[in-house]
């Protein structure tokens, strides 16, 4: 049996870590809350979103169509993808007790695919810029303008969190206090690829299709 | 080979097989609208289809949130927060939707 001994979402470190497994469960849980309750925040956005997508609020500006760019999202989409499943093996490399090495590779491979998505993201917005196309110019732009950049500014304190816990681990090594902020990690950057499946289909793939 | 790396080799397979459920779901619909010679509306479900099953695979595969073995909490609090959820989307949807329909 494989991932047993659940004791809160996201990957478990397991008994045969100790009081690290034992401790992990109230913080884990506490920031589980926390996603939760940003779920909601994110939730409402799009409903905003969505009600913004009539002629009526685009107010003569440009549309979907004008301004998005189907590749741009599609990369955008595998970066985040694709650093979903490295972290996913940064956390396994730590349950497992494997190098601290791997786990570091890993992680520093996850923090290049979230600045890179975060560059495409900001030469979007730039491209939006560019034909004045801002958050000011229609209640359909000031609702994208509300959704989008929210994501991406999730990516980059996720990015910042991932930077500080590189140093961390290099610093204070692997103890228990480190771990379970890395298992926090986890959840955060997993549940950010949730929120991106919603992005790409409603806010690209709904507004090209 | 130890216990310990066959499990890590089963475990890295599982986030493999996620990782390949969540591509095919996330190709399909973006080559659906890049190709696709559907009409609109059949596009759009498809892609809420997709999205809405790749949602249940990330859970699955990456939060290891699975129904059957979770603990009663943690459940808990996702279906309220999808309650909650549902409740202000939908309901705001309604209402503007609806105003904009009399005006």
């Amino acid at each position: 049996m494989i991932f047993h001994e659940r004791r809160h979402p996201g990957l478990n470190l397991g008994d045969h870590h100790g009081a690290a497994h034992a401790g992990a469960e109230a913080s884990v849980f506490g920031f589980w809350v926390f996603l939760m309750s940003d779920l909601i925040i994110f939730g409402l956005m799009f409903a905003t979103y969505v009600t913004m997508l009539g002629p009526m609020a685009q107010a003569g500006g440009p549309g979907p169509k004008d301004l998005f760019e189907l590749t741009s999202a599609f990369i955008q989409t595998m970066l985040l993808l694709t650093s979903s499943l490295t972290f996913g093996m940064a956390s396994l490399a730590m349950r497992h007790k494997r190098s601290q090495r791997e786990m570091s590779l890993w992680l520093i491979v996850t923090l290049i695919l979230g600045l890179a998505f975060l560059a495409f993201e900001l030469r979007d917005f730039a491209g939006m810029f560019a034909v004045s196309a801002g958050p000011s110019r229609s209640g359909f732009l000031s609702a994208f303008f509300g959704l989008v950049p929210l994501h991406g500014l999730h990516v980059t304190a996720g990015c910042l969190w991932l930077l500080i816990m590189l140093i961390q681990m290099r610093t204070m090594g692997l103890t228990d206090v480190v771990k379970t902020r890395l298992l926090r990690l986890g959840l955060f950057w997993h549940f950010l690829d949730i929120i991106w499946i919603g992005i790409f289909s409603i806010v690209y793939l709904g507004g090209l299709a | 080979m130890t216990p310990q790396s066959e499990d890590h080799k089963a475990e890295v397979r599982h986030y493999l097989v996620g990782f390949a459920l969540a591509l095919t779901l996330t190709l399909l619909p973006f080559a659906l609208v890049a190709w696709g010679g559907l009409a609109r509306m059949q596009v759009l479900t498809i892609v809420a289809i997709c999205a809405l099953v790749q949602i249940v695979v990330h859970f699955r595969y990456f939060l290891h949130i699975d129904f059957s073995r979770q603990k009663s909490e943690d459940l808990h609090l996702i279906l309220f927060s999808a309650l909650v959820l549902a409740i202000m989307a939908c309901g705001t949807l309604w209402i503007v939707f609806n105003l904009a329909g009399r005006m």
